[in-house]
């Protein structure tokens, strides 16, 4: 039996970073190409209840990307970097950029890690360094009100039953 | 009618300040002269923050003598850490698909193997 591989989020008060860890049941080579490769991308970095359309996906050092996630109502968002570094199956570090914000340039630097572990499995570590606390912070409530808004429509559709 | 300012753990950590005060105060009670000495801003102005920090609940001030001490209230903090779960909970999100996947990426190889 397998228990489900829990992923761990650390973002400590005060600082300008976030952690992310998360194991896979599959070797190094499959995990790195699934973050990699924008056919498979495309599969599993949409959020909930958003289509996901790669624009660019050039992951080679000194290469760069641009991604669109649109939900039901048509409203888009999209994200951008450049590649810093792929050194393949190990390590990816680019800068992140989400085009909605108000100004321009506030970029984080998001490093992946992959690990090997014992019976073909494999560990990512994800770190991604922000300008300011404020923005990190910043970064992390957009995903809350967004939750927040996802549990009320998980709400609105139990309460139609 | 008053308007009601806000009071919660949100509140209380949305200003840099007040989570220097608490990351301050972390480890151990601290009096308000001590914590006050840390910061470049007015006495009255940290006496205000952790005036709003006692109000959130996240600190208790404790007389000790002739001095006031700060000591953090971590029941209540741990609601702080409750503030990443949504976010937490769209990569969780993300990674299932993610592990579905990969389930499906190696039954291919072992089918080409064949």
């Amino acid at each position: 039996m397998t228990t489900k591989n829990q992923l761990k989020v650390v973002a400590e008060p005060g600082k300008q970073d976030i952690y992310m860890y998360r194991e896979f049941d599959a070797p190094r080579e499959m995990v790195f190409k699934a973050f990699i490769e924008p056919d498979l991308v495309v599969q599993w970095l949409g959020p909930k209840n958003m289509k996901m359309r790669i624009e660019k996906y050039d992951m080679r050092t000194g290469g760069s990307y641009r991604y669109i996630h649109a939900d039901e109502k048509g409203n888009e968002y999209a994200f951008n970097g450049v590649v810093h570094e792929v050194s393949a199956p190990e390590r990816a570090i680019q800068t992140f950029e989400f085009e909605g914000l108000p100004e321009r340039g506030h970029v984080s630097l998001d490093t992946a890690l992959f690990e090997v572990l014992p019976g073909n499995r494999t560990r990512v570590t994800m770190q991604s360094v922000f300008r300011t606390v404020a923005a990190r912070d910043g970064m992390v409530q957009s995903g809350m009100e967004r939750g927040v808004r996802e549990g009320f429509e998980r709400l609105d559709a139990l309460l139609v039953k | 009618m008053a308007l009601q300012a806000r009071r919660d753990v949100f509140q209380a950590i949305a200003d840099p300040t007040r989570r220097d005060i608490l990351n301050l105060i972390s480890k151990k009670s601290l009096n308000l002269n001590t914590i006050a000495e840390q910061f470049d801003v007015s006495r009255p102005a940290i006496s205000q923050h952790i005036k709003i920090l006692t109000e959130c609940g996240l600190i208790i001030i404790k007389d000790q003598g002739r001095e006031r001490y700060c000591e953090i209230q971590v029941k209540k903090l741990a609601e702080v850490a409750d503030w990443l779960e949504p976010f937490r909970k769209q990569w969780e999100h993300r990674f299932d698909k993610l592990d579905t996947l990969l389930v499906k990426m190696q039954s291919t190889k072992k089918h080409k193997k064949r």
